[in-house]
């Protein structure tokens, strides 16, 4: 609210009486200064949520330093907040998605890029769009009731009987935990790896492919020898926007992690993201230091995906933009 | 044919075969979602669930009518908010854009497209909650409408250049002015286009839930103009979801098959409208 | 361009409808809180509006420690807790809060053991065990022992405690520092705590829910909680020795001993009382209202609810397994009432 005046202020010189009359001969100048202002806002709104985020976390900032990283008792009553379980559980779960996700969605990729005949492709690729759209909450629902028991009941005791001597693969089978996050997360972030690795792959100069299967490479070696080391940058990058988007993720990891702030090595085990713990404390945090330890958690978030983001930005850029350059 | 070459037709085969298995796979957990909805939605869904206010806890019956209006109005208020920014700001970029503050717009876009629905709901809590001292369908309205922003922003600009410049310089060159010239040509033209990505930010954001737990809350009642906590779908399906009763239980599958249907109508609509009237490909 | 046109109708015609609306509109007061008495309030208050359409109260169950939070920062009218606001959330908050006991309400040790539908009991030394993270297995000897006759599995037990800020959670771990010294110096009491072991359900609904669906679990709700969703609960052996089953005479025996002492303030604990056939796990339960309310219309709708609650609404508690308040404190909280301002 005080913003405003000192806004107009600054302003002001270019607003003279005789620079006015010159910018008002045409009415473009007024309809750019009015998409300015629109377009500024964007940074404008950004910057504010940057700074609400950094001004209502200063007292643990203060209290605890670089200790809120480093430590994991979460623990309101003695008014001890430390930031690690959560950073480990959002880590962990990413990291599983990941795991599942990317071979799946590189595979889907390719099909659809380099199989698939134009028309079919098309169709597929709507729909995976549109599974893109599934709201999260939708995904949470059907965690609850069928992947978690899914879960309990086959996955985790398989995979106890399996590969029980890894660390991974221990302890009690609750359904809920690292584990059921990670598949849901994985089902999530699809869709992005897919869309974005298939485009990524598409702008790969059809010379390339030409010149491996003139030299007498099979379809399968011509791809995964020629164009997607040739595209390897762009489809980081659709991982890294995947990762972003993972990280940030919140209602359907909030409804299947299991609440718990420790560290596990187990996948089993229940655990907790910095998105979760958010969702559920936010509103009812009953100390200010409490309060803006949550809202710190906020701003750590908000810094992961900001790098991520960038980074997956840039990647892909650089392979798109060298592929087409060809064009 | 000599062992080699079949070990590697062999491999082509057995590869190329898998990648089918991943977009198959892909593709049927859409189908998945969509049966078991229907399945268990479908049968919960009657009359009352689009009339009648919740009942208290443990009682069987009644519906959502007020999440449904609830979730109406807040993406009203989310349009509001988001649409007028987000197109203005892409006309600019589009049209008026210089290097750098373009590019810084750009960015920043971007960034806020990325920033996770639940920091925006840290966000909304703190600029609108706490100074009103309301939990509200604005504030709901706010968070949502700056999730808005970087969709209609981003995809405005893109369709606003898919427009060809010699309709540009025809204008021109008949003497209408810049202004002129994108009022009455460039956006007619790429008007499908924007409304396509309207309506893809709506689809998007009718569904989110995160930023609405501390900002929209939830109403049992229904709510009266903006400044009063008001119910909405995603929140409703979240809180019956994580409940032990059987009826929440039904009336959470209700919800969500009427969440999910609207998105993905919204989603269908969108591509129609894109289809019929643009022949340019996204980029 | 037509789109925002449209839309700008939209909000204008929608604008002006909830305007003239707001005519003869009903009065919505908003309140958050404890899940513990969820099913009665929002009975109480179904009933209420039924009575005075006028009065919607529109209460959302976020947990206590939500409740004590929001009331603090004024995003509602009034909050309800099960666990008394301590001394120094009372000095931040702006205005007095005033504290009134609605209903007595018991917390439950509530399972799912697959293969078992006997009524389990329970010795303090056991439920800490568990909830410490100490005793693991259900066939445990201090789990067994007290059950000769049951057979139970050789399971990993499941805990499940709340992950939000709880009034459940505090009238539970209030007990528990009471009966174990370990508990009172390693987690000690309050809405939230760092739980040595478990699964985190948020709200007495999520943690039901959780403990319906994973299999060897044991978790604490609200009684109605578990009566509601037919899980099975356990009997607790109370101070004297009696293993002791939640019910409406065994948590009124509980509350009989502070009804006449109670303090002015109502803050008060009535878990692992003295009493042959008292519950040991009971609390009151508290709306939580400030002592000045500037807005007077709400200030009458809150004030006029209270009244009505503690006369009328207490016939509604008995079917939702809620105790009544005993009547020396009803007559003592008729008098608090006109605190209000």
């Amino acid at each position: 609210m005080a913003t405003v005046p000192i806004a107009v202020e600054r302003a002001g010189p270019g607003w003279g009486p005789r620079t006015l009359l010159r910018r008002l001969r045409s009415g473009d100048e007024i309809a750019h200064l009015a998409t300015l202002c629109f377009a500024a806002s964007v940074i404008l709104i950004t910057t504010w949520l940057v700074y609400v985020l950094w001004v209502n976390s200063a007292l643990p900032r203060h209290k605890f330093g670089l200790h809120f990283f480093l430590t994991s008792v979460w623990d309101p009553i003695f008014d001890q907040f430390g930031a690690l379980p959560f950073i480990y559980g959002t880590l962990v779960t990413s990291a599983v998605a990941l795991l599942l996700a990317v071979p799946a969605g590189l595979g889907a990729a390719i099909f659809l890029a380099e199989l698939a005949p134009q028309r079919i492709s098309d169709a597929l690729t709507f729909v995976i769009d549109l599974l893109a759209a599934v709201p999260s909450v939708i995904y949470g629902l059907l965690g609850i009731f069928t992947v978690v028991p899914l879960l309990r009941k086959y996955v985790q005791p398989f995979l106890h009987s399996t590969l029980g001597f890894l660390p991974f693969f221990q302890g009690p089978h609750y359904g809920v935990g690292f584990l059921a996050a990670g598949v849901l997360l994985a089902v999530m972030v699809m869709p992005f790896i897919i869309s974005v690795s298939r485009e990524v792959l598409l702008a790969v100069p059809v010379d390339q492919r030409e010149a491996a299967l003139a030299l007498g490479a099979t379809r399968w070696e011509a791809t995964w020898k020629v164009i997607v080391p040739y595209a390897r940058i762009g489809i980081l990058g659709s991982v890294f926007l995947a990762l972003a988007r993972a990280l940030g993720e919140t209602m359907a990891v909030t409804m299947v992690i299991g609440n718990n702030p420790r560290i596990s090595a187990s996948l089993f085990a229940p655990g907790y993201t910095i998105a979760a713990i958010i969702a559920n404390e936010f509103t009812e945090a009953t100390g200010d230091l409490y309060l803006q330890a949550l809202i710190e958690l906020g701003l750590v978030l908000f810094l992961l995906t900001f790098i991520l983001n960038g980074l997956a930005r840039l990647l892909i850029l650089l392979t798109t933009q060298r592929g087409t350059a060809q064009e | 044919m000599n062992y080699r070459l079949m070990w590697r037709k062999a491999v082509n085969g057995v590869m190329l075969g898998l990648t089918g298995v991943c977009a198959l796979l892909a593709v049927s957990v859409l189908f998945f979602i969509l049966g078991y909805l229907v399945w268990h939605g479908g049968k919960a869904l009657n009359w009352d669930f689009f009339t009648k206010l919740p009942k208290p806890v443990g009682e069987e019956g009644g519906g959502m009518a007020n999440a449904i209006v609830g979730s109406a109005k807040l993406l009203l208020l989310a349009s509001l908010i988001g649409v007028p920014i987000g197109f203005f700001g892409g006309v600019y970029l589009a049209e008026f854009g210089g290097r750098t503050f373009a590019f810084l717009v750009r960015y920043t876009t971007d960034l806020l497209n990325g920033v996770p629905s639940i920091v925006i709901g840290i966000f909304a809590y703190s600029i609108v909650v706490l100074p009103f001292k309301h939990f509200s369908t604005l504030a709901g309205g706010v968070a949502l409408g700056i999730m808005m922003i970087p969709i209609t922003l981003r995809s405005t600009e893109n369709f606003l250049l898919l427009v060809p410049r010699s309709l540009h310089e025809a204008a021109m060159a008949l003497g209408a002015s810049k202004w002129k010239t994108i009022a009455t040509v460039v956006i007619p033209a790429a008007y499908r286009g924007v409304l396509t990505a309207i309506l893809l930010a709506l689809a998007r954001v009718a569904g989110e839930s995160a930023p609405l737990l501390f900002t929209a809350f939830s109403n049992r009642f229904w709510s009266r103009g903006w400044d009063q906590p008001t119910a909405s779908l995603p929140v409703m399906i979240f809180t019956y979801a994580i409940a032990p009763y059987e009826d929440w239980h039904r009336q959470a599958w209700a919800a969500g098959l009427v969440l999910l249907g609207l998105v993905l109508l919204t989603n269908l609509a969108a591509r129609l409208v894109m289809s019929r009237g643009m022949s340019a490909r996204r980029s | 361009m037509i789109i925002v046109k449209r839309l700008a109708m939209l909000a204008l015609l929608l604008g002006l409808g909830s305007a003239a609306q707001a005519q003869g509109d009903p009065m919505l007061v908003n309140g958050a809180g404890a899940t513990f008495p969820y099913p009665i309030y929002s009975k109480w208050f179904d009933e209420y509006h039924k009575l005075h359409p006028n009065i919607q109260i529109n209460y959302q169950s976020i947990g206590s420690g939500g409740g004590i939070r929001q009331l603090l920062a004024g995003t509602v009218d009034f909050g309800a807790s099960d666990g008394p606001m301590s001394d120094e959330q009372l000095g931040q908050a702006k205005v007095k809060v005033l504290h009134f006991p609605t209903v007595l309400g018991a917390d439950v040790p509530t399972y799912n053991i697959p293969g078992v539908t006997q009524e389990l009991k329970f010795t303090p030394d056991a439920l800490a065990g568990i909830f410490l993270g100490k005793i693991t297995k259900w066939n445990d000897p201090a789990i067994t022992a007290p059950n000769a006759g049951v057979k139970l599995p050789a399971d990993d037990i499941v805990v499940v405690h709340r992950s939000d800020g709880s009034g459940t959670s505090y009238i539970w771990t209030d007990y528990l520092s009471k009966v174990s010294e370990e508990w009172k110096t390693k987690v000690g009491k309050g809405t939230s705590v760092n739980w040595p072991v478990g699964l985190g359900g948020k709200g007495n609904e999520g943690v039901a829910g959780l403990v319906k669906q994973t299999p060897n679990s044991i978790g604490y709700v609200e009684l109605i909680y578990a009566i509601q969703n037919n899980l099975p609960y356990g009997q607790v052996r109370n101070s004297s020795g009696a293993f002791i089953k939640a019910d409406l005479a065994s948590v009124t025996a509980a509350a009989a001993g502070t009804a006449k002492s109670m303090p002015d303030d109502f803050r008060v604990s009535i878990t692992d009382p003295v009493g042959k056939t008292a519950y040991p796990i009971a609390s009151f339960t508290w709306l939580l209202v400030p002592e000045k309310i500037s807005d007077g219309a709400k200030k009458k709708a809150i004030v006029d609810f209270v009244r009505w609650m503690l006369k009328d609404g207490q016939k509604f508690a008995e079917p939702l397994a809620y105790a009544q308040i005993p009547k020396e404190v009803v007559e003592k909280e008729m008098k608090a009432i006109d605190r209000i301002q």
